[in-house]
C-alpha cells in the first residue's frame, strides 16, 4: 500500500476535450490570479502590509458577518454557474452534433462524466450556494436583527461549501468525476462497475458541503425562532423569511437523509459493504427510495426562497400591499409537509404496485395547489397596482410563464401511466429545467438584482439587466421547448448518440441555439457588474431605500453598517418599514441613545476546519488513510481549541455607534437635497 | 444556583441549547435512515447468519443497563449543576463516564467477536445494516465520552461557568437522547431478532 | 455528597427535574427493559402480541425517557423544542413507515420473476 494510497501520476494525465477544458482553466484561472494578485498590490490589500493591511483576510475570509458571508457565497455561485453552463452548452453541442455517422466532440465516457458534472454543480453549488447567500444578506436584516443565531457556524458553513466546490473541481485535474448522473444510483456507482475515483469524488464533495447546509438550516431556523425584532410576531415577518423557514425546517429533515444515503454508498465503496451491491444481499432500491426522499425536499428548499423574493419584488414594484399574507404562510407549511409526502414519483417505473404508485400520485397533484395559490396572489397583488417594469420585476415576469408551463408538464407526469411513457426523457428534463431556470434561478437573479442596491451601495444597470433577462428568456425557451417535444417523441434523456433517422437533431440544433443565447444572457450579466461597478457613482443609493421598499432591511444605510441596525425600537405591523415611512410623515422620530454592540470577532477556525475537511475527503477518495486520520483529529482538535476560547466577541462604544450613524445621516441628506 | 451564572444559561429556550435541541432532531432522522435501512436489510443474510443466530440477549441487557443507569447518573450531574456544586458536577459525570466507557468496551468486544468468528459487515446487507446501525451509536458514545472528558477538564480549570452550564446542558441532552436511541436499538434489532 | 432537596426548584424556567423525577424515571425504564427482555428472551407470548407488547414497552419507556430525563414539555411557552420534535416525529413516521411501505411493495412485486408472477396470480386471481 503506497503512502499516497491509489494516486498516481496517471490522475493527472487527461486527454481530449478534457485537457482542452483543463489547459483553458488552468490558462484563465492563472491570469486571473496574476491579474488579482496586481490589484491587491497595487491598492495596498494584501495581507502583511502595513497601513490598509490585511483587507482579504479580515474584511472577508476570516469575517463572520454574514453580510459579508452571503457575497462570498454567491460569488463562488456564480463562477461556479460559468462551470454549469459550461457543462450544458457541450451537453447540447454533442447532442446537436452526433446523430447517424457522426460521433459529436467527445467520446462517450467523457459525455457521462460532463452531465453528472452538470448537474451536480447546478444543484448544490449554484442553486444552494445563490439560495444561503441571499438568507445571509438579507434575513437578519429583514428580521431587523444583528446577526443570524450562531455567526461562527455561518462561517464554517461556507468554508464547507467551498471545500466541497474545491473537492468537485480538483477531479477535473486530478483523476475524473462521476459518471453515473448527479444522483450516482448503484449498482454502476458501486466499486464493480465504478472502480474509479469519480464517485468517491461526488460523494465526499456532497457530504462535506452538505454538512454546511445542515448547519446552516440550524442556524437560519433559530435565527427566525429567536432573533426577531421585539414586537415581530411571526405573522408580521415578511414572507421572505416564512419562505427561509419552511426552507430551513425542510434542510433541517431532509438533509440527514442524505448523509446517511451519502454514508451508506460510501461504506459500501471503502469498507465492503453490501447496503446497495447487487449480490449479497445488498437492495440498490432502497437507495433509490432514500437519494429521494431526500431528493424531493431538496427541490422545494431550492424553490421556496425564491418564491419569497417574488413575495418582496412584486409587492414592492406593485406599489401595493402583499394580497393574501395568510394564506401565503399556509402554502408555504403546506408544501413543507407535502413535500415529504411525494417523493415516489421520482421512481414510479421502479416496480411499485399500483396502489403505491395511486398514493404518490394523488399526493404529486396535490402538491400543486398550494404553488398555484402563491402564483395567484402574486397576480392579485399586481392587480391595480402601480407597476414599475424594473428588473427584478421582469424575472417575476418571465418566471410566472415559465414556471406555470413546467408546472403543468409537471401534474401531467404525476399521473403514473402517463409518467410511463415521460419518465426519464427529454420531456422530464425539460420539466425540471423548467422549473429549475424558471423558477429557481429567475428568482434568485431578481433577488440578486433587487437588493444588491443594499448589500453594495449603488444599484446595477436596468438596461444590461434587461438585456440579461431577454437573452435568458428566449435563449431558455429555445433550449427547452425542444426538449419537450423531443421527449413526447421518445428520446430519453442523457444520450451522446442516436440515429440520424429519428430524426431529432434540428430540435437539437434550435436547443443548442438557445443555450448559446443563455450563454449570451450571462455575458450581459458579467457585463452588468463590471459596467455598474464602473458607474457607481451615478447610481448611489444614498438613502438606503431606492425602491420605496416596505420591509426592515431598507431601513438602514446602503451599504448596513456591521451592526445591521443601531437601535432597535419594537414593530407593530408588517411590512414595518413601510408603517414607519408613513408615520414618519406625520410625527418624525426622535431616537433613544445608542449603547454599546457587541459583535462576534474574526476567526480563522473556519477556514481550518474546512481546510480540513477538504483534505480529508481528498485523502478519502484517494485511499491515503493516514492523511485521513491526521485530517479527522485536525478537525477535532480545531473544534476542541475553538471551544476553549473565550474571547469571541469585540465591541463597539456608543460614541463610534454614533459616529456611524451620524455619517449615514449626512450622506442620506445629502442624497435627498 | 451560583448567582454569577446567567440562569437562562440552562433554559431549553435559551438559543444555544435550542439549536443544539434542534440538531438532535436532525441526529434522530439521521437514526431513523439507519433504522430504515436495518428493517428493509434485515433478512438480506445471503445464506449467512440471521440476528437469532448471533446475537446474546444477556449480554445486550447488560449493556442496556449500564447505559440507562448513566444517564440516570447524568441526570444527577444536572441536578448538581443546578445547585453550582462543582464536586457532585464531576464525580456524578466522573460515574457516567466510567459506565459510557464500560458500555463501548462491552460493545466493541461483541463486534471485534463478530468480525473474528467471520461474521463482519462484509458478510452480507443485514450485517453491512448492524454494523452501521449500531456502530453510529456507537460513534456518537465515543464522540459524548470525548466531549464529557472535555467539559470536566473545563470544570477542573475554570469552575462553573455560564459557558460550562450551557455546555453541560447540552452535553446532558446527548447523553439522554443516545440512550433513547439504544431502547429502539435494543428493542428493534435485539429483541425482534430474537423473536424472529 | 449533600444531599439536594427533593422538591423542584421553584424555576419554571429552567425546566429541570428533582431527584425525584430522575429516580422514578431511572426504575420505569427499568422495569420496561426487563419486562420487555424477559418476555422476549423466554417467548412468553404468541409471536405477533409478543412483537406488539414489546414494541408497546419501548414507546412507553420513550415516552417515560422524553417526560422524565429531557423533560420535554416542561419549558416556559412557547415551547419551541415541542413543536420541533412533533414535526421531527412526523418526518420520521413518515420516512420510516413509507419506506417500509415502498420497499415491501417493490420487493414483492420485483422479486424473481416466476416467483412474482405466481404470487401475483395468488394474490389477484390474474395471470400477467
Amino acid at each position: 500500500m503506497s503512502i499516497l494510497g491509489r494516486l498516481t501520476l496517471q490522475a493527472f494525465q487527461h486527454g481530449g476535450i478534457t485537457g482542452l477544458a483543463l489547459i483553458g482553466t488552468a490558462v484563465a484561472g492563472t491570469l486571473g490570479a496574476i491579474a488579482a494578485a496586481i490589484w491587491l498590490t497595487v491598492t495596498r490589500r494584501w495581507g502583511w502590509a502595513a497601513g490598509r493591511a490585511r483587507w482579504l483576510w479580515r474584511e472577508w475570509l476570516t469575517s463572520l458577518d454574514p453580510k459579508k458571508i452571503g457575497v462570498m457565497y454567491i460569488v463562488v455561485a456564480l463562477l461556479m454557474l460559468l462551470r454549469g453552463i459550461s457543462d450544458a452548452a457541450m451537453i447540447r453541442a454533442q447532442q446537436a452534433t452526433s446523430a447517424g455517422n457522426a460521433h459529436g466532440i467527445v467520446s462517450s465516457d467523457t459525455f457521462q462524466q460532463v452531465f453528472s458534472a452538470h448537474g451536480t454543480i447546478m444543484i448544490f453549488f449554484v442553486a444552494m450556494g445563490l439560495m444561503f447567500g441571499l438568507i445571509n444578506l438579507i434575513l437578519p436584516l429583514q428580521l431587523g436583527a444583528r446577526d443570524v443565531a450562531f455567526p461562527f457556524l455561518n462561517a464554517t458553513s461556507l468554508w464547507l461549501f467551498v471545500a466541497g466546490m474545491a473537492l468537485i473541481n480538483l477531479s477535473l485535474a486530478v483523476g475524473e468525476f462521476a459518471a453515473t448522473g448527479w444522483l450516482a444510483y448503484p449498482p454502476l456507482s458501486e466499486l464493480a462497475y465504478s472502480p474509479g475515483v469519480g464517485v468517491d469524488y461526488w460523494i465526499w464533495s456532497l457530504q462535506i458541503a452538505g454538512v454546511g447546509s445542515l448547519l446552516s438550516g440550524i442556524n437560519f431556523l433559530v435565527t427566525i425562532i429567536k432573533l426577531r425584532r421585539p414586537g415581530m410576531s411571526l405573522m408580521k415577518m415578511p414572507v421572505f423569511a416564512w419562505s427561509v423557514a419552511g426552507a430551513m425546517a425542510l434542510v433541517v429533515f431532509a438533509f440527514p437523509v442524505l448523509t446517511v444515503t451519502l454514508t451508506l454508498l460510501a461504506l459500501d465503496r471503502t469498507m465492503g459493504m453490501h447496503f446497495f451491491t447487487s449480490a449479497f444481499g445488498g437492495n440498490p432500491m432502497m437507495y433509490v427510495n432514500l437519494i429521494w426522499a431526500w431528493g424531493h425536499p431538496e427541490v422545494y428548499i431550492l424553490i421556496l426562497p425564491a418564491f419569497g423574493v417574488f413575495s418582496e419584488v412584486v409587492p414592492t414594484f406593485s406599489s401595493k400591499r402583499l394580497f393574501g399574507y395568510t394564506s401565503m404562510v399556509w402554502a408555504i407549511w403546506s408544501i413543507v409537509v407535502l413535500s415529504f409526502l411525494v417523493w415516489l414519483h421520482h421512481f414510479f417505473t421502479m416496480g411499485a404496485g399500483a396502489d403505491v404508485n395511486a398514493f404518490f400520485g394523488i399526493m404529486t397533484m396535490v402538491i400543486a395547489i398550494p404553488t398555484g395559490v402563491k402564483v395567484f396572489n402574486w397576480l392579485f397583488t399586481m392587480y391595480r397596482g402601480r407597476i414599475r417594469f424594473t428588473t427584478p420585476m421582469m424575472w417575476f415576469l418571465g418566471f410566472v410563464v415559465t414556471f406555470t408551463i413546467g408546472g403543468m408538464a409537471g401534474v401531467l407526469m404525476a399521473v403514473p401511466p402517463a409518467d410511463f411513457q415521460l419518465h426519464n426523457s427529454l420531456f422530464l428534463v425539460a420539466h425540471f429545467h423548467t422549473m429549475i431556470i424558471g423558477g429557481v434561478v429567475f428568482g434568485y437573479f431578481a433577488g440578486i438584482t433587487y437588493w444588491f442596491p443594499k448589500i453594495f451601495g449603488f444599484r446595477l444597470n436596468e438596461t444590461l439587466g434587461k438585456c440579461a433577462f431577454w437573452c435568458w428568456l428566449t435563449g431558455f425557451c429555445l433550449a427547452f421547448v425542444p426538449l419537450y417535444i423531443l421527449g413526447l417523441m421518445g428520446a430519453t434523456r442523457r444520450l451522446d448518440h442516436y440515429d440520424a433517422s429519428m430524426g431529432w437533431q434540428w430540435l437539437f440544433i434550435v436547443a443548442g441555439i438557445g443555450v448559446l443565447i443563455i450563454c449570451l444572457g450571462i455575458g450581459f450579466q458579467l457585463l452588468q457588474f463590471a459596467y455598474s461597478i464602473w458607474k457607481r457613482h451615478d447610481t448611489r443609493d444614498t438613502t438606503g431605500d431606492p425602491w420605496d421598499g416596505r420591509t426592515l432591511e431598507w431601513a438602514t444605510s446602503s451599504p448596513p453598517p456591521v451592526y445591521n441596525f443601531a437601535l432597535t425600537p419594537a414593530v407593530s405591523e408588517r411590512d414595518a418599514f413601510w408603517a414607519a415611512k408613513q408615520a414618519a410623515h406625520d410625527h418624525p422620530q426622535s431616537h433613544a441613545a445608542y449603547q454599546p454592540i457587541s459583535l462576534p470577532r474574526n476567526s480563522a477556525m473556519s477556514l481550518l476546519i474546512a481546510g480540513l475537511s477538504f483534505v480529508f475527503g481528498f485523502a478519502i477518495i484517494w485511499h491515503i488513510w493516514w492523511l485521513a486520520l491526521v485530517a479527522l483529529v485536525g478537525v477535532v482538535g480545531a473544534i476542541i481549541a475553538r471551544s476553549t476560547n473565550e474571547d469571541t466577541e469585540y465591541e463597539i462604544s456608543a460614541a463610534e455607534v454614533a459616529a456611524i450613524e451620524a455619517k449615514a445621516a449626512r450622506k442620506s441628506e445629502g442624497g435627498r437635497a | 444556583m451560583n448567582p454569577s451564572i446567567d440562569p437562562t444559561a440552562m433554559s431549553p429556550s435559551s438559543k444555544t441549547v435550542f439549536g443544539f435541541w434542534l440538531y438532535l432532531m436532525t441526529d434522530c432522522v439521521l437514526f431513523a435512515t439507519l433504522f430504515a435501512t436495518y428493517a428493509v436489510l434485515r433478512h438480506n443474510t445471503f445464506g449467512g447468519p440471521s440476528g437469532t443466530d448471533l446475537f446474546s440477549l444477556p449480554f445486550v441487557l447488560t449493556e442496556t443497563m449500564l447505559l440507562l443507569t448513566s444517564s440516570f447518573t447524568c441526570g444527577l450531574a444536572m441536578i448538581a449543576a443546578h445547585r453550582g456544586a462543582k464536586t457532585a458536577i464531576l464525580a456524578w459525570l466522573g460515574v457516567t463516564f466510567l459506565l459510557g466507557a464500560s458500555f463501548l468496551a462491552l460493545e466493541l468486544s461483541e463486534f471485534s467477536h463478530l468480525v473474528a468468528e467471520g461474521n463482519s459487515w462484509q458478510r452480507s446487507g443485514f450485517l453491512s445494516a448492524f454494523f452501521t446501525l449500531v456502530g453510529t451509536h456507537g460513534l456518537h458514545i465515543t464522540i459524548g465520552l470525548l466531549w464529557m472528558g472535555t467539559l470536566m477538564l473545563r470544570l477542573l480549570r475554570r469552575g462553573l461557568t455560564t459557558i460550562s452550564a450551557r455546555r453541560l446542558m447540552m452535553l446532558s441532552l446527548f447523553w439522554h437522547f443516545l440512550d433513547v436511541i439504544w431502547i429502539f436499538i435494543f428493542t428493534l434489532v435485539y429483541l425482534m431478532g430474537a423473536i424472529s | 455528597m449533600s444531599r439536594p432537596t427533593s422538591a423542584p426548584q421553584p424555576q419554571p424556567e429552567t425546566a429541570q427535574g428533582s431527584v425525584g423525577s430522575y429516580v422514578l424515571g431511572f426504575a420505569l425504564s427499568l422495569a420496561f427493559t426487563l419486562t420487555a427482555y424477559a418476555l422476549a428472551a423466554n417467548h412468553a407470548l404468541p409471536s405477533r402480541t409478543l412483537v406488539t407488547v414489546v414494541l408497546g414497552l419501548g414507546v412507553m419507556q420513550l415516552i417515560v425517557q422524553l417526560a422524565l430525563f429531557l423533560h420535554l414539555g416542561k419549558g416556559s411557552k412557547p415551547q419551541w423544542n415541542v413543536s420541533v420534535f412533533s414535526f421531527a416525529l412526523l418526518v420520521i413516521v413518515i420516512l420510516v413507515g413509507g419506506s417500509l411501505w415502498i420497499m415491501t411493495n417493490l420487493n414483492y412485486h420485483m422479486i424473481s420473476p416466476t416467483d412474482t408472477d405466481r404470487a401475483i396470480i395468488h394474490d389477484e386471481g390474474v395471470g400477467p
